[in-house]
């Protein structure tokens, strides 16, 4: 602020740091010392310049931008804004509500005054939000994930080193040194026959490199599946923790990506994350609409490079329509492998008779069953068994038809 | 790019900077002005996100152009190496030396190699040549859709973009005297890892208002009526609130306006829109989408959206 003395405005950028910070935009101490050195850069001359010197610094991700929007309006209020700041840290002082709630407001005020709500009331785990209860059975719970025990991770972690995912390695164009590769790598030839002074030529070659695809999961969280879901995000933090490029998409009635909460390496710590992210535990399931957020919002950030999706849900598909079609269509022509793993399967006596089900089948590329719940290692055979019956979805929509 | 250039200064505020792109028929907001500004000023790349056809190629051209600098532009792939990206020795002309040498009965190999391994053999990449010193000053690099390289390439720009800085075992370590402008791109068709955007000024170039993108058009496409520009924008504007799988960017915008005025178009209607509907949009999902009435629906809202401005 043009008004503040230099020495206050370094002090206020360190807490507007810190204020991020909790908000969720990692802002290290290198990027404090840059605001500083932007700040004095740009000269701040007009608010609107200050928030975008601010905002070139810390935001480093598009979707950051409008956490860092609510941080800035509330951290920088025009008239005396430090006083309120730190009026609004006591507990009794109401918080500053707007009259719509935009939706990052409540992370930013949770992230600003958290110690206030929190060392007041340790409340139940339950919180229903009433506003919110509009779309149908979408029971916006916050399930508390009962704490999985030793003995069961380490199984599911022994089960996910043996883990061998159906074609796992795909040709990259990037070369590496092949002894039975096909060109002529000239400048390890060259390096290497000078060590003889140019006598010999030992031809080195190169090959192409292969390498583990990403993965991406889309794990249906919703009521019919509230059984498997923990075991599940189990399996698919070890498979993050194992393999680098996993991206996890939860989905009930809306779409959450909670990749970065599963890259916490301790799994209890991935697994809150997770379900605090999360706001549609155990209600409906709309696939069609989930997908179509996916396709349209993630489908070209995190499917290049030949990825595998995982498809984990029962399809049992509450609005099965032509939408439905439409866009496992679309999710099937833009990745590379679409697995679908549905539990349901585990049933002897399973036929492909649920509408949603057969509209989803033609359009997958490996139709698996997740048999058993209790042991990871039964789904990590299940996975890596490709000649495993019922892999092929056709044989499914030829024994009911 | 034009041949007589002189050094010219790097602007000295955001006003400047932001008339330094006007100058240049670039019309960015002030936020862009902004986060490019600080980029010159504190010697930091600008890495600039955004969907395709937004114009984020676009000023790292009009920088060098408006700036007098050489613009050096590393286009990115699947399989970028070293050997692509900054250095390669040219071994067949190594090789000829070397015979050569042989036939004239030169033994000394200390000195054959030091002949073989000069800068005369050298092939010179992207990031090498952005290392040398211009007499028009720091040239303007530009790495192009960074998201197209793979983890590898990025893990090696950090180094390059850290120090200014390669080794070329061979010759020795070559550093830039004074430290490049470097703009980075992205489509986000995959994340760039947190510690390459750290180094960097972050920006996300999204689409422009309705009143940026009509002086965009004016100022791009030159013959343009009045009336048609402000309907091409206005339908542009309605079509990117529709629920489409490619909202069309900037660069179809002024692609259909310079399709329609060369076609002599004057206003639009919906034969017209509906003929010409591939030059802004890519899918054909989309294209279905607006079959059957959509367009006549969309273009009568531009109507009286824009009698109603007047």
């Amino acid at each position: 602020m043009p008004e503040a003395s230099e020495g206050r405005l370094a002090e206020n950028i360190l807490y507007f740091a810190r204020a991020l910070r909790a908000a969720g935009i990692p802002v290290g101490p290198g990027a404090v010392l840059d605001a500083l050195a932007a700040v004095e850069a740009a000269g701040v001359g007009t608010r609107e310049d200050f928030y975008w010197t601010l905002h070139a610094v810390f935001v480093k991700r598009h979707e950051h931008s409008v956490l860092f929007d609510q941080a800035f309006r509330i951290f920088f209020r025009k008239r005396g804004y430090l006083d309120r700041l730190l009026a609004t840290m006591m507990p009794q002082v109401p918080l500053p509500m707007e009259k719509e709630q935009k939706p990052a407001l409540q992370r930013i005020q949770d992230a600003l005054f958290s110690n206030v709500g929190e060392r007041e009331q340790p409340k139940p785990e339950v919180e229903i939000d009433a506003r919110l209860t509009v779309s149908d059975r979408e029971v916006l719970q916050k399930k508390d994930f009962a704490q999985m025990s030793a003995a069961e991770i380490a199984a599911a972690k022994e089960a996910i080193r043996k883990l061998v995912l159906p074609l796992d390695e795909r040709r990259t164009r990037r070369l590496a040194p092949d002894r039975h590769g096909h060109i002529i790598d000239i400048r390890r030839t060259l390096r290497a026959s000078m060590k003889a002074g140019g006598a010999f030529i030992d031809l080195k070659y190169l090959g192409p490199k292969t390498k583990a695809p990403p993965i991406v999961a889309l794990l249906d969280i919703s009521g019919s599946m509230s059984q498997y879901t923990r075991v599940f995000l189990h399996f698919l933090h070890a498979l993050t923790d194992v393999r680098r490029r996993v991206s996890t998409f939860l989905f009930g009635t809306r779409l959450t990506n909670v990749t970065r909460s599963l890259k916490a390496r301790d799994p209890d710590e991935a697994l809150a994350a997770c379900s605090a992210n999360v706001a549609d535990w155990s209600g409906g399931t709309r696939i069609a609409s989930s997908l179509h957020s996916f396709n349209k919002a993630w489908g070209r950030r995190v499917l290049g490079e030949g990825a595998i999706v995982l498809l984990i849900t029962d399809g049992l598909e509450r609005d099965g329509d032509a939408t439905l079609e439409f866009e496992i269509d679309r999710l099937h022509r833009s990745c590379r492998r679409l697995i679908w793993l549905n539990p349901l399967l585990r049933f002897d006596r399973f036929e492909a008779k649920a509408r949603g089900i057969r509209t989803m089948l033609p359009h997958v590329d490996e139709f698996r069953a997740i048999h058993n719940l209790d042991s990871m290692a039964q789904l990590a055979r299940t996975l890596s068994d490709t000649t495993s019956r019922g892999a092929d979805p056709r044989a499914w929509l030829k024994k009911v038809a | 790019m034009p041949q007589s250039t002189k050094p010219r200064p790097l602007p000295t505020s955001i006003d400047e900077t932001l008339s330094l792109l006007a100058a240049a028929d670039y019309l960015a907001d002030r936020s862009l002005a902004t986060v490019l500004y600080l980029a010159l000023r504190m010697g930091r790349p600008l890495f600039l996100e955004g969907e395709a056809g937004v114009g984020k190629t676009e000023i790292a051209k009009v920088l060098a152009s408006t700036l007098g600098r050489r613009l050096i532009r590393l286009q990115c792939y699947e399989g970028l190496d070293v050997a692509a990206a900054v250095y390669e020795w040219n071994y067949g002309a190594q090789m000829i030396a070397i015979r050569i040498a042989e036939a004239e009965g030169e033994g000394d190999r200390d000195r054959l190699t030091h002949d073989v391994f000069s800068e005369r053999y050298l092939i010179k990449r992207p990031l090498l040549q952005a290392l040398e010193p211009d007499p028009a000053g720091a040239p303007v690099l530009l790495i192009d859709e960074l998201d197209r390289s793979d983890e590898a390439f990025e893990a090696f720009l950090l180094e390059v973009l850290a120090d200014f800085q390669v080794t070329v075992p061979e010759l020795g370590t070559v550093k830039a005297a004074r430290p490049p402008i470097v703009v980075i791109t992205s489509n986000r068709t995959r994340e760039i890892h947190d510690a390459l955007k750290r180094r960097c000024l972050y920006h996300w170039v999204g689409y422009p208002s309705a009143e940026r993108e009509l002086e965009i058009v004016r100022a791009k496409v030159p013959g343009i009526g009045k009336a048609l520009s402000e309907q091409v924008v206005q339908f542009v504007q309605a079509l990117r609130k529709e629920d489409l799988f490619k909202a069309p960017g900037v660069a179809e915008t002024l692609d259909w306006a310079s399709a329609l005025s060369e076609l002599d178009v004057v206003a639009l209607d919906p034969a017209t829109v509906s003929d010409t509907l591939g030059v802004l949009l890519k899918y054909q999902d989309d294209i279905a989408r607006l079959e059957g009435g959509k367009v006549k629906e969309l273009l009568d809202e531009v109507r009286v959206d824009l009698r109603a401005a007047e």
